[in-house]
Protein backbone atom coordinates (compact mmCIF):
# COMPACT_ATOMS: atom_id res chain seq x y z
CA UNK A 1 0.00 0.00 0.00
CA UNK A 2 1.44 3.39 -0.97
CA UNK A 3 0.68 6.55 0.88
CA UNK A 4 -2.01 8.00 -0.17
CA UNK A 5 -1.13 11.75 0.55
CA UNK A 6 2.06 10.93 -1.55
CA UNK A 7 2.64 14.62 -3.08
CA UNK A 8 3.31 13.80 -6.41
CA UNK A 9 0.54 15.17 -8.62
CA UNK A 10 -0.54 12.65 -11.21
CA UNK A 11 -3.24 16.06 -12.98
CA UNK A 12 -2.96 19.39 -12.69
CA UNK A 13 -6.26 21.04 -13.53
CA UNK A 14 -6.08 24.84 -14.39
CA UNK A 15 -8.12 27.39 -15.37
CA UNK A 16 -10.07 24.67 -17.40
CA UNK A 17 -12.90 26.12 -19.97
CA UNK A 18 -15.35 24.33 -21.68
CA UNK A 19 -18.12 24.64 -24.20
CA UNK A 20 -20.96 22.48 -25.30
CA UNK A 21 -21.27 24.72 -28.88
CA UNK A 22 -22.15 28.18 -27.65
CA UNK A 23 -22.96 27.06 -24.07
CA UNK A 24 -20.01 27.78 -21.66
CA UNK A 25 -20.42 24.77 -19.34
CA UNK A 26 -16.88 25.20 -17.28
CA UNK A 27 -15.50 28.46 -16.33
CA UNK A 28 -11.59 27.99 -15.24
CA UNK A 29 -11.74 24.90 -13.00
CA UNK A 30 -8.38 24.52 -10.53
CA UNK A 31 -7.24 21.17 -9.40
CA UNK A 32 -5.10 18.54 -8.70
CA UNK A 33 -4.98 14.98 -8.02
CA UNK A 34 -1.90 13.19 -6.25
CA UNK A 35 -0.70 9.94 -6.98
CA UNK A 36 -2.50 7.46 -5.09
CA UNK A 37 -5.25 9.50 -4.30
CA UNK A 38 -8.93 9.29 -3.88
CA UNK A 39 -10.67 12.60 -5.18
CA UNK A 40 -14.29 13.39 -5.36
CA UNK A 41 -16.75 16.08 -7.08
CA UNK A 42 -19.20 17.63 -4.89
CA UNK A 43 -21.34 19.55 -6.08
CA UNK A 44 -25.36 19.81 -7.45
CA UNK A 45 -26.69 18.90 -10.42
CA UNK A 46 -25.76 20.87 -13.22
CA UNK A 47 -22.25 22.42 -11.32
CA UNK A 48 -19.85 21.25 -14.04
CA UNK A 49 -18.66 17.60 -12.01
CA UNK A 50 -19.96 15.86 -15.02
CA UNK A 51 -18.36 18.31 -17.77
CA UNK A 52 -15.23 18.49 -16.07
CA UNK A 53 -14.21 14.89 -16.02
CA UNK A 54 -15.52 14.90 -20.38
CA UNK A 55 -12.78 17.95 -19.70
CA UNK A 56 -10.04 15.95 -18.71
CA UNK A 57 -10.72 13.25 -20.90
CA UNK A 58 -10.94 15.88 -24.09
CA UNK A 59 -14.39 14.69 -24.94
CA UNK A 60 -15.89 18.37 -24.40
CA UNK A 61 -15.78 19.79 -27.74
CA UNK A 62 -13.99 22.49 -26.95
CA UNK A 63 -11.79 23.11 -24.32
CA UNK A 64 -9.39 25.86 -22.88
CA UNK A 65 -6.67 26.01 -19.90
CA UNK A 66 -4.46 23.08 -19.05
CA UNK A 67 -4.73 19.86 -17.82
CA UNK A 68 -1.23 18.58 -17.01
CA UNK A 69 -1.57 14.51 -16.86
CA UNK A 70 1.89 12.73 -15.23
CA UNK A 71 3.90 16.22 -17.02
CA UNK A 72 2.07 15.64 -20.06
CA UNK A 73 -0.05 19.20 -21.63
CA UNK A 74 -3.27 17.55 -22.63
CA UNK A 75 -5.78 20.35 -23.75
CA UNK A 76 -5.18 19.76 -27.52
CA UNK A 77 -5.03 16.30 -27.72
CA UNK A 78 -8.02 13.85 -28.92
CA UNK A 79 -9.47 11.80 -26.40
CA UNK A 80 -7.80 8.36 -28.23
CA UNK A 81 -4.49 10.45 -27.38
CA UNK A 82 -5.02 11.23 -23.75
CA UNK A 83 -6.48 7.56 -23.08
CA UNK A 84 -3.27 6.33 -24.62
CA UNK A 85 -1.49 8.49 -21.73
CA UNK A 86 -3.31 5.75 -19.06
CA UNK A 87 -6.58 8.05 -18.06
CA UNK A 88 -9.66 5.43 -18.24
CA UNK A 89 -13.10 6.70 -18.41
CA UNK A 90 -16.38 5.27 -16.79
CA UNK A 91 -19.20 7.30 -18.02
CA UNK A 92 -22.35 8.17 -16.24
CA UNK A 93 -24.86 6.06 -18.53
CA UNK A 94 -22.14 3.45 -18.20
CA UNK A 95 -21.90 3.10 -21.67
CA UNK A 96 -22.21 -0.75 -22.26
CA UNK A 97 -22.43 -1.56 -25.67
CA UNK A 98 -25.81 -3.54 -26.79
CA UNK A 99 -24.57 -5.05 -29.49
CA UNK A 100 -21.78 -6.17 -27.88
CA UNK A 101 -21.82 -9.37 -25.71
CA UNK A 102 -20.55 -8.75 -21.96
CA UNK A 103 -17.32 -10.22 -22.91
CA UNK A 104 -17.01 -8.49 -26.24
CA UNK A 105 -17.63 -5.28 -23.36
CA UNK A 106 -14.91 -6.17 -21.15
CA UNK A 107 -12.25 -6.84 -24.00
CA UNK A 108 -13.29 -3.62 -26.08
CA UNK A 109 -10.59 -0.98 -24.55
CA UNK A 110 -7.38 -1.77 -25.67
CA UNK A 111 -4.71 -2.26 -23.42
CA UNK A 112 -2.15 0.59 -22.94
CA UNK A 113 0.03 -0.50 -20.85
CA UNK A 114 0.98 -3.63 -18.87
CA UNK A 115 -0.14 -4.29 -15.50
CA UNK A 116 -3.83 -4.08 -16.11
CA UNK A 117 -5.76 -6.96 -14.34
CA UNK A 118 -6.47 -9.96 -16.29
CA UNK A 119 -9.90 -11.17 -17.48
CA UNK A 120 -9.32 -14.67 -14.99
CA UNK A 121 -8.95 -11.94 -12.09
CA UNK A 122 -11.70 -9.59 -13.27
CA UNK A 123 -13.83 -13.05 -13.29
CA UNK A 124 -13.03 -13.56 -9.89
CA UNK A 125 -13.32 -10.11 -8.74
CA UNK A 126 -16.96 -10.18 -10.22
CA UNK A 127 -18.08 -13.44 -10.53
CA UNK A 128 -21.66 -12.30 -11.99
CA UNK A 129 -19.63 -11.11 -15.20
CA UNK A 130 -17.99 -14.51 -15.78
CA UNK A 131 -21.49 -16.36 -15.34
CA UNK A 132 -22.83 -14.01 -18.08
CA UNK A 133 -20.39 -13.58 -20.14
CA UNK A 134 -22.37 -14.53 -23.64
CA UNK A 135 -25.01 -12.29 -22.75
CA UNK A 136 -25.65 -9.40 -24.43
CA UNK A 137 -24.03 -6.59 -22.31
CA UNK A 138 -27.14 -4.33 -21.81
CA UNK A 139 -29.21 -7.58 -20.60
CA UNK A 140 -27.38 -6.94 -17.91
CA UNK A 141 -28.99 -5.52 -14.06
CA UNK A 142 -27.91 -2.12 -13.95
CA UNK A 143 -25.72 -3.05 -10.49
CA UNK A 144 -23.85 -5.57 -13.19
CA UNK A 145 -23.64 -2.97 -15.94
CA UNK A 146 -21.75 -0.66 -13.49
CA UNK A 147 -19.48 -3.57 -12.44
CA UNK A 148 -18.77 -4.39 -16.33
CA UNK A 149 -18.14 -0.80 -17.08
CA UNK A 150 -15.30 -0.60 -14.06
CA UNK A 151 -13.91 -3.94 -14.90
CA UNK A 152 -13.66 -2.86 -18.44
CA UNK A 153 -11.29 0.04 -17.40
CA UNK A 154 -9.12 -1.97 -14.90
CA UNK A 155 -8.10 -4.01 -17.88
CA UNK A 156 -6.08 -1.30 -19.83
CA UNK A 157 -3.44 -0.93 -17.08
CA UNK A 158 -4.39 2.34 -17.27
CA UNK A 159 -3.62 3.85 -13.45
CA UNK A 160 -5.75 6.62 -13.30
CA UNK A 161 -9.49 6.53 -13.30
CA UNK A 162 -12.89 8.58 -13.75
CA UNK A 163 -15.73 7.38 -12.06
CA UNK A 164 -18.97 9.44 -13.02
CA UNK A 165 -21.29 8.25 -10.38
CA UNK A 166 -21.16 4.64 -10.62
CA UNK A 167 -23.63 4.21 -6.99
CA UNK A 168 -26.62 6.48 -9.00
CA UNK A 169 -29.64 4.12 -9.18
CA UNK A 170 -28.09 1.53 -7.13
CA UNK A 171 -29.44 -0.77 -4.28
CA UNK A 172 -27.10 -0.09 -1.34
CA UNK A 173 -26.00 -3.98 -1.00
CA UNK A 174 -24.50 -3.50 -4.48
CA UNK A 175 -23.35 0.26 -3.32
CA UNK A 176 -21.33 -1.13 -1.06
CA UNK A 177 -19.88 -3.87 -3.07
CA UNK A 178 -18.64 -0.36 -5.12
CA UNK A 179 -16.89 1.22 -2.16
CA UNK A 180 -15.14 -2.52 -1.72
CA UNK A 181 -13.67 -1.85 -5.21
CA UNK A 182 -12.41 1.48 -5.22
CA UNK A 183 -10.77 0.92 -1.71
CA UNK A 184 -9.61 -2.31 -3.33
CA UNK A 185 -8.39 -0.02 -6.08
CA UNK A 186 -6.75 2.12 -3.58
CA UNK A 187 -4.68 0.10 -2.03
CA UNK A 188 -3.06 -1.49 -5.25
CA UNK A 189 -2.01 2.31 -6.18
CA UNK A 190 -5.19 3.49 -8.79
CA UNK A 191 -5.86 7.27 -8.42
CA UNK A 192 -9.51 7.69 -8.73
CA UNK A 193 -11.72 11.08 -9.56
CA UNK A 194 -14.92 10.11 -8.27
CA UNK A 195 -18.44 12.00 -9.08
CA UNK A 196 -20.59 11.72 -6.72
CA UNK A 197 -23.99 12.37 -5.64
CA UNK A 198 -24.27 10.00 -2.64
CA UNK A 199 -22.35 12.18 -0.30
CA UNK A 200 -21.85 9.32 2.56
CA UNK A 201 -20.49 6.71 -0.41
CA UNK A 202 -18.18 9.66 -1.21
CA UNK A 203 -16.41 10.16 2.51
CA UNK A 204 -16.19 6.83 2.69
CA UNK A 205 -13.71 6.58 -0.18
CA UNK A 206 -12.28 9.43 -1.12
CA UNK A 207 -9.04 11.67 0.69
CA UNK A 208 -10.33 14.56 -0.41
CA UNK A 209 -13.49 16.41 -1.87
CA UNK A 210 -13.42 19.67 -4.17
CA UNK A 211 -16.88 21.20 -4.34
CA UNK A 212 -18.20 22.05 -7.47
CA UNK A 213 -20.27 24.98 -8.08
CA UNK A 214 -21.17 26.74 -11.76
CA UNK A 215 -18.27 25.42 -13.71
CA UNK A 216 -15.87 26.09 -10.95
CA UNK A 217 -14.05 24.38 -7.90
CA UNK A 218 -15.06 26.76 -4.97
CA UNK A 219 -13.62 24.70 -1.69
CA UNK A 220 -11.54 21.81 -1.13
CA UNK A 221 -11.83 19.63 2.08
CA UNK A 222 -9.82 16.61 3.21
CA UNK A 223 -11.78 13.68 4.16
CA UNK A 224 -10.49 14.23 7.47
CA UNK A 225 -11.66 17.47 8.31
CA UNK A 226 -15.09 16.47 6.93
CA UNK A 227 -17.07 16.58 10.34
CA UNK A 228 -16.64 19.86 11.18
CA UNK A 229 -16.95 21.36 7.55
CA UNK A 230 -20.00 19.33 7.25
CA UNK A 231 -22.46 22.48 7.53
CA UNK A 232 -20.21 24.59 5.12
CA UNK A 233 -20.75 21.39 2.89
CA UNK A 234 -24.43 20.84 3.30
CA UNK A 235 -24.67 24.80 2.40
CA UNK A 236 -22.84 24.09 -0.83
CA UNK A 237 -24.87 20.94 -1.56
CA UNK A 238 -27.99 22.58 -0.98
CA UNK A 239 -28.96 19.81 1.23
CA UNK B 1 -42.78 -34.21 -65.96
CA UNK B 2 -44.72 -32.64 -63.22
CA UNK B 3 -46.37 -29.04 -63.30
CA UNK B 4 -47.38 -26.01 -60.93
CA UNK B 5 -50.07 -24.14 -61.21
CA UNK B 6 -49.29 -25.05 -65.42
CA UNK B 7 -46.13 -23.82 -64.94
CA UNK B 8 -43.49 -25.76 -66.28
CA UNK B 9 -40.73 -27.04 -63.23
CA UNK B 10 -38.14 -25.46 -65.69
CA UNK B 11 -39.22 -22.37 -65.79
CA UNK B 12 -40.15 -21.95 -62.51
CA UNK B 13 -36.57 -23.24 -61.27
CA UNK B 14 -35.11 -20.91 -64.17
CA UNK B 15 -36.60 -18.06 -62.38
CA UNK B 16 -35.72 -19.18 -59.06
CA UNK B 17 -32.17 -19.12 -60.13
CA UNK B 18 -32.44 -15.96 -61.61
CA UNK B 19 -33.49 -14.50 -58.49
CA UNK B 20 -31.21 -16.14 -56.44
CA UNK B 21 -28.79 -14.38 -58.70
CA UNK B 22 -30.13 -10.73 -58.72
CA UNK B 23 -30.76 -11.55 -54.81
CA UNK B 24 -26.71 -12.10 -54.71
CA UNK B 25 -26.26 -8.68 -55.84
CA UNK B 26 -28.57 -7.08 -53.39
CA UNK B 27 -27.39 -9.20 -50.60
CA UNK B 28 -23.54 -7.77 -51.25
CA UNK B 29 -24.90 -4.41 -52.18
CA UNK B 30 -27.15 -3.88 -49.42
CA UNK B 31 -24.74 -5.09 -46.83
CA UNK B 32 -22.26 -2.77 -47.97
CA UNK B 33 -24.83 0.05 -47.68
CA UNK B 34 -26.12 -1.08 -44.02
CA UNK B 35 -22.37 -1.28 -42.72
CA UNK B 36 -21.43 2.24 -44.29
CA UNK B 37 -24.59 3.85 -42.66
CA UNK B 38 -24.31 1.84 -39.66
CA UNK B 39 -20.98 3.87 -39.06
CA UNK B 40 -20.86 6.82 -40.87
CA UNK B 41 -24.76 8.05 -40.69
CA UNK B 42 -24.46 8.59 -44.65
CA UNK B 43 -26.57 6.53 -47.15
CA UNK B 44 -24.45 6.27 -49.83
CA UNK B 45 -26.13 6.98 -52.98
CA UNK B 46 -22.99 6.43 -55.00
CA UNK B 47 -23.24 2.85 -54.30
CA UNK B 48 -24.49 2.38 -57.59
CA UNK B 49 -21.72 4.34 -59.11
CA UNK B 50 -19.10 2.78 -57.41
CA UNK B 51 -20.53 -1.48 -58.35
CA UNK B 52 -20.42 0.11 -62.06
CA UNK B 53 -16.90 1.70 -61.48
CA UNK B 54 -15.98 -2.01 -60.01
CA UNK B 55 -16.75 -3.47 -63.32
CA UNK B 56 -15.19 -1.03 -65.41
CA UNK B 57 -12.06 -1.43 -63.52
CA UNK B 58 -12.28 -5.05 -64.42
CA UNK B 59 -13.18 -4.47 -68.08
CA UNK B 60 -10.09 -2.12 -68.15
CA UNK B 61 -7.69 -4.35 -66.29
CA UNK B 62 -8.54 -6.75 -69.32
CA UNK B 63 -8.20 -4.39 -71.94
CA UNK B 64 -5.94 -2.40 -71.02
CA UNK B 65 -3.38 -4.18 -68.84
CA UNK B 66 -3.96 -7.86 -69.97
CA UNK B 67 -5.24 -8.75 -66.47
CA UNK B 68 -7.73 -11.18 -66.29
CA UNK B 69 -10.42 -12.02 -64.67
CA UNK B 70 -9.52 -13.93 -61.20
CA UNK B 71 -6.94 -11.21 -60.49
CA UNK B 72 -9.57 -8.01 -61.26
CA UNK B 73 -11.62 -10.26 -58.85
CA UNK B 74 -8.72 -9.13 -56.11
CA UNK B 75 -7.79 -5.69 -58.09
CA UNK B 76 -10.83 -3.74 -58.92
CA UNK B 77 -12.70 -3.75 -55.46
CA UNK B 78 -9.01 -2.70 -54.00
CA UNK B 79 -8.78 0.01 -56.36
CA UNK B 80 -12.92 0.86 -56.21
CA UNK B 81 -12.32 0.57 -52.31
CA UNK B 82 -8.67 3.11 -52.68
CA UNK B 83 -11.11 5.64 -54.11
CA UNK B 84 -14.12 4.72 -51.73
CA UNK B 85 -11.47 6.22 -49.04
CA UNK B 86 -9.98 9.09 -51.19
CA UNK B 87 -14.07 10.29 -51.40
CA UNK B 88 -13.98 9.88 -47.77
CA UNK B 89 -11.11 11.45 -46.32
CA UNK B 90 -12.03 14.63 -48.71
CA UNK B 91 -15.29 15.33 -48.83
CA UNK B 92 -17.91 12.58 -47.00
CA UNK B 93 -15.46 13.21 -43.20
CA UNK B 94 -16.49 16.45 -43.35
CA UNK B 95 -20.60 15.57 -43.27
CA UNK B 96 -20.85 13.15 -40.25
CA UNK B 97 -22.09 15.90 -38.06
CA UNK B 98 -24.71 17.14 -40.30
CA UNK B 99 -27.98 15.75 -41.67
CA UNK B 100 -28.23 12.61 -43.10
CA UNK B 101 -29.80 14.50 -46.06
CA UNK B 102 -26.39 16.15 -46.72
CA UNK B 103 -24.65 12.68 -47.01
CA UNK B 104 -27.27 11.88 -49.56
CA UNK B 105 -26.96 14.95 -51.56
CA UNK B 106 -23.21 14.78 -51.38
CA UNK B 107 -23.03 11.16 -52.39
CA UNK B 108 -26.18 11.39 -55.02
CA UNK B 109 -24.32 14.16 -57.18
CA UNK B 110 -21.15 11.89 -57.18
CA UNK B 111 -22.81 9.10 -58.36
CA UNK B 112 -23.74 11.27 -61.18
CA UNK B 113 -20.34 12.83 -62.01
CA UNK B 114 -18.93 9.61 -61.45
CA UNK B 115 -21.68 7.64 -64.09
CA UNK B 116 -21.32 10.76 -66.56
CA UNK B 117 -17.32 10.50 -66.90
CA UNK B 118 -17.82 6.81 -67.76
CA UNK B 119 -20.95 7.64 -70.46
CA UNK B 120 -18.86 10.61 -71.86
CA UNK B 121 -15.61 8.20 -72.43
CA UNK B 122 -17.28 4.44 -73.34
CA UNK B 123 -20.75 5.23 -74.21
CA UNK B 124 -23.95 3.59 -73.41
CA UNK B 125 -24.28 0.86 -75.32
CA UNK B 126 -21.89 -1.08 -72.75
CA UNK B 127 -18.85 -3.26 -73.53
CA UNK B 128 -18.90 -7.13 -73.45
CA UNK B 129 -16.20 -8.96 -71.02
CA UNK B 130 -16.24 -12.67 -71.51
CA UNK B 131 -16.61 -15.31 -69.12
CA UNK B 132 -13.45 -16.90 -67.56
CA UNK B 133 -12.30 -20.01 -69.43
CA UNK B 134 -12.54 -22.08 -66.12
CA UNK B 135 -15.99 -21.03 -65.68
CA UNK B 136 -18.26 -21.66 -69.18
CA UNK B 137 -20.58 -23.62 -70.09
CA UNK B 138 -22.63 -25.44 -67.66
CA UNK B 139 -24.28 -28.12 -65.95
CA UNK B 140 -27.25 -30.28 -66.76
CA UNK B 141 -28.66 -31.25 -63.56
CA UNK B 142 -32.02 -32.77 -65.44
CA UNK B 143 -34.39 -30.85 -64.51
CA UNK B 144 -32.30 -27.63 -65.57
CA UNK B 145 -29.42 -26.06 -67.36
CA UNK B 146 -27.48 -24.30 -64.77
CA UNK B 147 -24.56 -22.23 -66.25
CA UNK B 148 -21.31 -22.47 -64.33
CA UNK B 149 -20.83 -18.65 -63.83
CA UNK B 150 -24.12 -18.27 -62.51
CA UNK B 151 -23.56 -20.61 -60.09
CA UNK B 152 -19.87 -19.27 -59.06
CA UNK B 153 -21.61 -15.93 -58.55
CA UNK B 154 -24.14 -17.37 -56.25
CA UNK B 155 -21.20 -19.20 -54.15
CA UNK B 156 -19.09 -16.26 -54.36
CA UNK B 157 -21.64 -14.05 -53.32
CA UNK B 158 -22.73 -16.20 -50.44
CA UNK B 159 -18.88 -16.88 -49.45
CA UNK B 160 -18.77 -12.78 -49.20
CA UNK B 161 -21.65 -11.84 -47.16
CA UNK B 162 -20.80 -14.98 -44.61
CA UNK B 163 -17.28 -13.87 -44.66
CA UNK B 164 -18.19 -9.95 -44.09
CA UNK B 165 -21.14 -11.38 -41.15
CA UNK B 166 -18.38 -13.13 -39.26
CA UNK B 167 -16.03 -10.45 -39.18
CA UNK B 168 -18.42 -7.90 -38.11
CA UNK B 169 -20.16 -10.56 -35.73
CA UNK B 170 -17.48 -12.34 -34.22
CA UNK B 171 -13.90 -10.62 -34.15
CA UNK B 172 -12.63 -7.99 -32.37
CA UNK B 173 -12.72 -5.91 -35.23
CA UNK B 174 -15.98 -6.24 -35.55
CA UNK B 175 -16.75 -5.54 -32.25
CA UNK B 176 -14.92 -2.21 -32.37
CA UNK B 177 -17.09 -1.48 -35.86
CA UNK B 178 -20.47 -2.26 -33.10
CA UNK B 179 -19.06 -0.28 -30.42
CA UNK B 180 -18.41 2.89 -32.66
CA UNK B 181 -21.66 2.29 -34.45
CA UNK B 182 -23.18 2.53 -31.25
CA UNK B 183 -21.71 4.91 -29.39
CA UNK B 184 -18.17 6.54 -31.39
CA UNK B 185 -17.38 9.12 -28.62
CA UNK B 186 -16.98 6.66 -26.08
CA UNK B 187 -14.85 4.14 -27.98
CA UNK B 188 -12.66 6.99 -28.92
CA UNK B 189 -12.47 7.54 -25.31
CA UNK B 190 -11.05 4.62 -25.05
CA UNK B 191 -7.93 5.59 -27.11
CA UNK B 192 -9.58 3.72 -30.29
CA UNK B 193 -8.80 5.48 -33.69
CA UNK B 194 -12.25 5.83 -34.54
CA UNK B 195 -11.65 8.34 -37.80
CA UNK B 196 -9.39 5.31 -39.20
CA UNK B 197 -12.41 2.56 -38.29
CA UNK B 198 -14.76 5.12 -40.26
CA UNK B 199 -12.32 5.44 -43.31
CA UNK B 200 -11.49 1.53 -43.42
CA UNK B 201 -15.15 1.13 -43.30
CA UNK B 202 -16.23 3.10 -45.91
CA UNK B 203 -13.49 1.79 -48.22
CA UNK B 204 -14.20 -2.04 -47.34
CA UNK B 205 -18.38 -1.12 -47.97
CA UNK B 206 -16.96 0.50 -51.58
CA UNK B 207 -14.72 -2.55 -51.86
CA UNK B 208 -17.81 -4.75 -51.59
CA UNK B 209 -19.34 -2.73 -54.85
CA UNK B 210 -17.07 -3.44 -56.94
CA UNK B 211 -16.79 -7.00 -56.31
CA UNK B 212 -20.13 -7.01 -57.08
CA UNK B 213 -19.30 -5.30 -59.89
CA UNK B 214 -16.88 -7.72 -61.00
CA UNK B 215 -19.12 -10.63 -60.70
CA UNK B 216 -21.58 -8.42 -63.06
CA UNK B 217 -19.24 -7.91 -65.64
CA UNK B 218 -19.82 -11.23 -67.86
CA UNK B 219 -23.17 -11.76 -66.81
CA UNK B 220 -24.89 -7.71 -67.63
CA UNK B 221 -22.95 -5.93 -70.10
CA UNK B 222 -20.17 -3.15 -68.49
CA UNK B 223 -22.01 -0.16 -68.59
CA UNK B 224 -22.12 2.97 -67.49
CA UNK B 225 -25.16 2.75 -66.32
CA UNK B 226 -25.80 -0.44 -64.22
CA UNK B 227 -25.66 0.88 -61.17
CA UNK B 228 -28.14 3.42 -61.62
CA UNK B 229 -30.67 1.34 -62.37
CA UNK B 230 -29.61 -1.37 -59.73
CA UNK B 231 -29.05 0.86 -56.43
CA UNK B 232 -33.27 1.88 -56.80
CA UNK B 233 -33.93 -1.76 -56.13
CA UNK B 234 -31.08 -2.26 -53.14
CA UNK B 235 -32.42 0.59 -51.17
CA UNK B 236 -35.89 -0.58 -51.13
CA UNK B 237 -34.20 -3.81 -50.11
CA UNK B 238 -32.26 -1.97 -47.27
CA UNK B 239 -35.17 -0.05 -46.43
CA UNK B 240 -37.35 -3.27 -46.19
CA UNK B 241 -34.77 -5.02 -44.59
CA UNK B 242 -33.86 -2.24 -41.96
CA UNK B 243 -30.73 -0.50 -41.67
CA UNK B 244 -29.65 -1.62 -38.08
CA UNK B 245 -29.06 -5.69 -38.99
CA UNK B 246 -26.27 -7.29 -40.93
CA UNK B 247 -27.75 -10.48 -41.60
CA UNK B 248 -31.00 -8.44 -41.78
CA UNK B 249 -29.28 -6.76 -44.97
CA UNK B 250 -27.98 -10.16 -46.24
CA UNK B 251 -30.90 -12.24 -45.66
CA UNK B 252 -33.13 -9.48 -47.13
CA UNK B 253 -31.23 -9.62 -50.31
CA UNK B 254 -31.67 -12.72 -51.18
CA UNK B 255 -35.12 -13.07 -50.20
CA UNK B 256 -36.22 -10.47 -52.67
CA UNK B 257 -34.68 -11.41 -55.17
CA UNK B 258 -35.89 -14.89 -54.88
CA UNK B 259 -40.08 -13.30 -54.48
CA UNK B 260 -39.00 -11.03 -57.74
CA UNK B 261 -37.96 -14.03 -59.33
CA UNK B 262 -41.23 -16.06 -58.32
CA UNK B 263 -43.47 -13.02 -59.07
CA UNK B 264 -41.57 -12.84 -62.93
CA UNK B 265 -43.35 -16.51 -63.20
CA UNK B 266 -46.65 -16.26 -61.53
CA UNK B 267 -47.09 -12.58 -62.51
CA UNK B 268 -44.38 -11.35 -64.97
CA UNK B 269 -46.23 -7.87 -65.12
CA UNK B 270 -45.00 -6.75 -61.72
CA UNK B 271 -42.11 -8.21 -61.34
CA UNK B 272 -40.69 -5.00 -61.51
CA UNK B 273 -42.60 -3.35 -59.02
CA UNK B 274 -42.98 -6.67 -56.26
CA UNK B 275 -40.34 -5.15 -54.65
CA UNK B 276 -42.05 -1.69 -54.37
CA UNK B 277 -44.79 -3.00 -53.08
CA UNK B 278 -43.26 -5.17 -50.25
CA UNK B 279 -40.97 -1.57 -49.05
CA UNK B 280 -44.43 0.13 -49.05
CA UNK B 281 -45.97 -2.69 -47.23
CA UNK B 282 -43.30 -3.07 -44.88
CA UNK B 283 -43.21 0.50 -44.20
CA UNK B 284 -47.11 0.77 -43.40
CA UNK B 285 -46.72 -2.17 -40.73
CA UNK B 286 -43.06 -2.21 -39.71
CA UNK B 287 -41.68 1.24 -40.45
CA UNK B 288 -38.16 0.05 -38.99
CA UNK B 289 -37.70 -2.94 -41.57
CA UNK B 290 -38.26 -6.84 -40.76
CA UNK B 291 -34.45 -6.95 -39.08
CA UNK B 292 -34.37 -3.53 -37.70
CA UNK B 293 -34.46 -1.94 -34.17
CA UNK B 294 -36.96 0.37 -33.58
CA UNK B 295 -35.37 4.00 -33.81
Amino acid sequence: MRDPASSRPMLKVEDLNGWYGESHVLHGVTFDVNEGEVVTLLGRNGAGKTSTLLGIMGILPRRAGSVVFDGTETVDMQPRHIARLGIAICPEERGIFSSLSVEENLMLPPRIREGGLSVERIYDLFPNLAERRRSQGTKLSGGEQQMLAIARILRTGSRFLLLDEPTEGLAPVIVQQIGHTIGALKDEGFTIVLVEQNFRFAASVADRHYVVDQGRVIDMIPNSDLDANIDKLHAYLGV
Amino acid sequence: MFELLGIPPQVLLGQLLLGLINGSFYAVLSLGLAVIFGLLNIINFAHGALYMMGAFVAWMLLNYLGIGYWWALILAPLITGAFGILLERTMLSRLYHLDHLYGLLLTFGLALIIQGLFRNYYGISGLPYRIPDLLSGGNNLGFMFLPNYRAWVVVASAAICFGTWFMIEKTRLGAYLRAATENPVLVGAFGINVPLLIMLTYGFGVALAGFAGVLAAPIYSVNPNMGADLIIVVFAVVVIGGMGSIMGAILTGYMLGLVEGLTRVFYPEGSAVVIFVIMAIVLLIKPEGLFGRAA
